[in-house]
């Protein structure tokens, strides 16, 4: 009836699970408990579990993102103080627990931290900078996210019911085989990562479209923000390296399921085909995660600069380079499974070719800053801060891509410090610089600067103090996922590195404090103008939240950095734009598509993690019935009428007349 | 000149690293290699890191906006000549790094056979649930996690695996290589010196991988002859196709055992998988569910 789910599935005899668990549940049941006191819900359901609009969808996502942060920096923390004090000593974490802890990090951070951190900022951010009124499909919009969910709930549920992988995050088989692994550790991986890869591909599918159909008038690829050039290249790259991944995972779950040999020992499994199929999704994935980020960095050096973009195009030559190359480097992955010299150096030399681009758009940053009046926000220390670490990442990473000393450094904490060393100052500082960036335009109200910088300097100082020491630690020989050692020399480092991970700790700490205060103080840090930080693309140029519809009537862009093209405009003519015609517009309806396909996700993929078939037909009725239900609507959009828009924008234009300085006629 | 310093200055800065027994502190001609070209890749880099990070950070602060004295170009945002610079300093720097790449990689391909005029030793070498198998085909005898060279001597090491993928590796002599069931991969390579050096596995492999640690003692030649010869004629065990399912399958730590003989062609029945261990025995072999 139930499969292989039984009583002996919840592991109550491990008090770490079950105590995390229970406190989760507890922290859930407080919120859900206030919500439902203070009756939020039906505005909870109607404004934003429903919602079809792009600019609630990123919100959700980044919240999504900033929760798996806090599930996988715990991981994390579990981690650096086992390893601390696991010196001739068992620790306090048994293989078996240690084993799925780094698994769990490594899933968490890129698939439920990363990506939908980056997804989040693109969905928020791509409509208003390409000055139009949503995404191609709004409606598949909340069903990717409300997929990429059931993933994250998915693999937090097995916490308490059940196991998680003990492989590895990219489980390399023959280990993540049914031989090796029976439990249902691997099969939670397998399903979380199918569920959430079509959320995933679906929005890059979105996106693109979005990008390559529905720019404002005039807004030629040419005009793009540097955002939305390196936001296409990621959503190409998520098109064309996710069906990788969905091939994968599932030539492996034939094998566990159906006796299938594709990357088994026996009977003519290969295993190495795996290695190269899952870096042929996870190389191209690394720039998925990196790229937007890009495009972050050089939107908020730029206006904090209070300059174009130096070299712009340049910068677009670079982004689809890195786009491009990114497809042809993946052997560095495993350059010591043997492949032979020729091979080695072919792709040792084309992984150092991405540090021709990267080291193009690092200078031009510079040049951005260059003649710049620079305001120091804690989104410029962010950036800066990126800009100097990641150097030193991928310098590190240039020499990992030699073959003869990758050789020696291959799997060692080296390399962990190395892509901490990209992936914090890139995507966890972008992310953090993106959310402080938007978060006026998606709140109306700006973050508390103080705590900001705070968070700024422990995160830096936390990371340098938590990463360098495994460099130092991966040149002594140590490799990684060790749960314990008997080298005494490793010792400090590894305390060292915990103490690092501490200061981390607290810049997250400073970053919870700056949300309530911010929260609290939202009337003071209120954004009346819609463009507090002087920007120079077309989300400044509507309002503080945004209306659901974002543009009144869609920007005629004249060139480059549209907005700031008006705004000289207008400073020069002393007087905006002419009044436009205002005619009625169709949004669309809100759906809970999303949620009720995600419900029906989620049943399907618990079944066939714990092999209760008839639920797996339940569950895929059940989504198959919402999508028809869909299919099948009669009204999918509503008007809004004209007069409504020119209300609402005559405001917008009152309160640009004042930021601008401009006389009361100026509005006519 | 001002190269050598600087290299010194790094290494005694990275020496801390080095003093025990890691990458750093090469004792065989692989390993020095290795750390050469490492060294070599990071000065270059560095090169060009440091004033870059310098330029960046001294840009950023004497652009900052309460500095009168700089000044304010708001539409600068383009220079020819400085774009051809942005992309030709990254694209010398990495034409001259790929070149030591590509020589680098067909100089210590671990493939290759070290240039010696010594005879090479064979070790033929099985990673198990988690433990490593050490086999002396010309010698006839074998160890389990504790690996005997003679120094001075190039070793043409042989490496599958009887589980899940491991990786063969010895620090302080230099490259890795994956142990992978079904596959017999090359290694060479050389102990300069007697000594006794970690060895690891450098691939997770499950919930023993941490103990998966081997013990390298690299002795003069002689006394290699002399422990194969006390080893063969010892009272030791001899690993036959029970005794090396026996082997397999035992689980945890496992301390240095030594066989005085070993059935032929073992290890080749080890990569074919024909044999030892056979197919059905295999499927029973996987490890339990808790």
């Amino acid at each position: 009836m139930l499969g292989k789910l039984g009583w002996d599935s919840i592991p109550l005899a491990n008090p770490l699970p079950i105590i995390a668990s229970g406190v989760v549940a507890l922290v859930i049941c407080g919120v859900l408990g206030w919500t439902w006191r203070r009756g939020y819900f039906p505005y909870l359901w109607r404004e934003w579990i429903t919602s079809v609009d792009h600019k609630r969808i990123g919100v959700m996502y980044c919240v999504l993102a900033a929760v798996m942060l806090l599930r996988g920096f715990s991981d994390a923390i579990l981690m650096r103080t086992q390893q601390a004090i696991a010196y001739n000593s068992p620790g306090y974490l048994p293989p078996e627990h240690y084993d799925q802890i780094f698994t769990a990090h490594g899933v968490i951070m890129i698939f439920f931290v990363a990506m939908p951190f980056m997804i989040g900022l693109m969905n928020f951010a791509l409509p208003l900078q390409l000055g139009v009124r949503d995404v191609a499909f709004p409606t598949l919009n909340s069903v990717s996210f409300w997929l990429t969910a059931v993933g994250a709930l998915l693999v937090n549920m097995s916490l308490v019911i059940g196991e998680f992988a003990k492989t590895g995050w990219v489980v390399y088989p023959p280990l993540s085989e049914l031989r090796f692994s029976p439990g249902v550790g691997v099969d939670y991986y397998l399903w979380a990562l199918q569920i959430s890869g079509v959320g995933t591909l679906l929005s890059g599918v979105n996106l693109v479209t979005t990008i390559l159909k529905m720019r404002a008038p005039g807004m030629g690829y040419t005009r793009m923000p540097m955002f939305c050039w390196t936001s296409l290249a990621t959503n190409l790259l998520i098109v064309a390296a996710f069906p990788i991944l969905t091939a994968t995972l599932a030539m492996l779950t034939l094998d566990r399921y159906l006796g299938f040999h594709f990357f088994t020992n026996e009977a003519g499994g290969n295993q190495m085909m795996f290695v190269n199929l899952i870096w042929a999704w996870g190389h191209p994935e690394v720039y998925i995660l990196v790229l937007p980020v890009f495009g972050v960095f050089s939107e908020v050096i730029s206006t904090f600069s209070g300059k174009p973009l130096f070299g712009y195009r340049s910068m677009i030559v670079a982004t689809m380079a890195i786009c491009l190359l990114s497809f042809m480097v993946w052997l560095h992955h495993f350059f010591t499974m043997g492949a032979g010299a020729d091979v080695n150096g072919f792709f040792g030399i084309t992984t150092m070719i991405i540090a021709v681009p990267t080291g193009v758009k690092v200078f031009n940053w510079i040049f951005t800053m260059y003649g710049g009046r620079i305001r120091y926000t804690s989104m410029m220390l962010w950036s800066l801060g990126f800009v100097v670490t990641f150097v030193i990442g991928g310098m590190t990473g240039v020499l990992l891509a030699v073959p003869p000393a990758d050789f020696v450094l291959h799997n060692s904490l080296f390399l962990v410090a190395h892509f901490h060393n990209i992936v914090i100052p890139a995507v966890l500082f972008g992310a953090f610089a993106g959310v402080t960036y938007w978060w006026p335009k998606a709140f109306g109200f700006t973050l508390d600067e103080t705590w900001g910088k705070r968070s700024f300097w422990f995160w830096i100082t936390g990371f340098y103090l938590a990463f360098m020491p495994l460099y130092v630690l991966g040149l002594m020989g140590m490799t990684r996922r060790l749960g314990h050692y008997d080298v005494p020399e490793w010792q400090p480092w590894l305390i060292a590195a915990a103490g690092g991970a501490a200061l981390i700790a607290c810049g997250i700490l400073c970053q919870i404090i700056m949300f309530t205060v911010s929260i609290r103080n939202r009337h003071a840090l209120a954004d009346t103008t819609g463009d507090p930080w002087d920007g120079r693309t077309l989300e400044w140029a509507t309002t503080s939240p945004p209306p659901v519809f974002n543009f009144a009537v869609l920007p005629d862009v004249r060139g480059e950095e549209a907005y700031w093209g008006l705004k000289s405009t207008a400073r020069e003519n002393r007087r905006l734009s002419d009044l436009p015609d205002y005619v009625d517009i169709e949004m669309p309806k809100n759906s809970p598509t999303g949620i009720v396909s995600a419900f029906f996700a989620t049943v399907m993929g618990f079944a066939l993690i714990w092999h209760i078939w008839w639920m797996v037909i339940l569950g895929f009725l059940g989504a198959w019935a919402t999508f028809v239900v869909f299919a099948w609507r009669d009204e999918a959009e509503y008007h809004i009428h004209a007069s409504e828009l020119e209300e609402g924008d005559r405001r917008r234009r009152e309160a640009k007349a004042k930021l601008l300085d401009l006389p009361p006629e100026a509005l006519a | 000149m001002t190269r050598l310093r600087f290299r010194l200055i790094l290494l005694a800065a990275l020496a801390l690293a080095g003093c025990s027994a890691g990458v750093l502190d090469p004792a065989g001609p692989v390993a020095a290699g290795e750390r050469t070209i490492l060294l070599n890749a990071l000065v270059i880099m560095l090169g060009i890191v440091v004033p870059t990070i310098v330029v960046a950070l001294a840009t950023a602060w004497w652009f900052r906006a309460g500095n009168k004295r700089a000044t304010y170009l708001p539409e600068w945002s383009y220079s020819g000549r400085l774009e051809l610079l942005v992309w030709s300093i990254p694209a010398l720097v990495v034409i001259f790094i790929g070149g030591i790449t590509w020589i680098g990689s067909h100089q210590l391909a671990p493939e290759r056979p070290l240039d010696s005029r010594v005879k090479p030793v064979t070790v033929q070498v099985v990673a198990l649930d988690w433990k490593w198998l050490f086999i002396y085909p010309e010698q006839g005898v074998a160890t389990v996690n504790r690996l005997v060279i003679p120094a001075g001597t190039p070793i043409a090491f042989r490496i599958t695996s009887g589980t899940v993928m491991n990786s063969f590796f010895v620090p302080q002599l230099g490259s890795q290589i994956y142990a992978m069931a079904g596959m017999d991969s090359k290694l060479h390579l050389q102990a300069d010196r007697p000594g006794q050096f970690r060895g690891l596995s450098a691939h997770y492999s499950g919930e023993g991988f941490a103990d998966m640690g081997f013990a390298v003692d690299a002795v003069p030649p002689a006394q290699f002859a002399a422990w194969v010869g006390a080893t063969r004629g010892g009272g030791g065990l001899v690993l036959d196709g029970p005794g090396f399912m026996q082997l397999a399958r035992a689980k945890g730590n496992v301390t240095p055992i030594a066989y005085r003989a070993v059935l032929p062609g073992l290890y080749d029945r080890v990569v074919a998988q024909s044999g030892v261990p056979a197919h059905k025995e295999t499927q029973a072999a996987g490890r339990e569910n808790k």
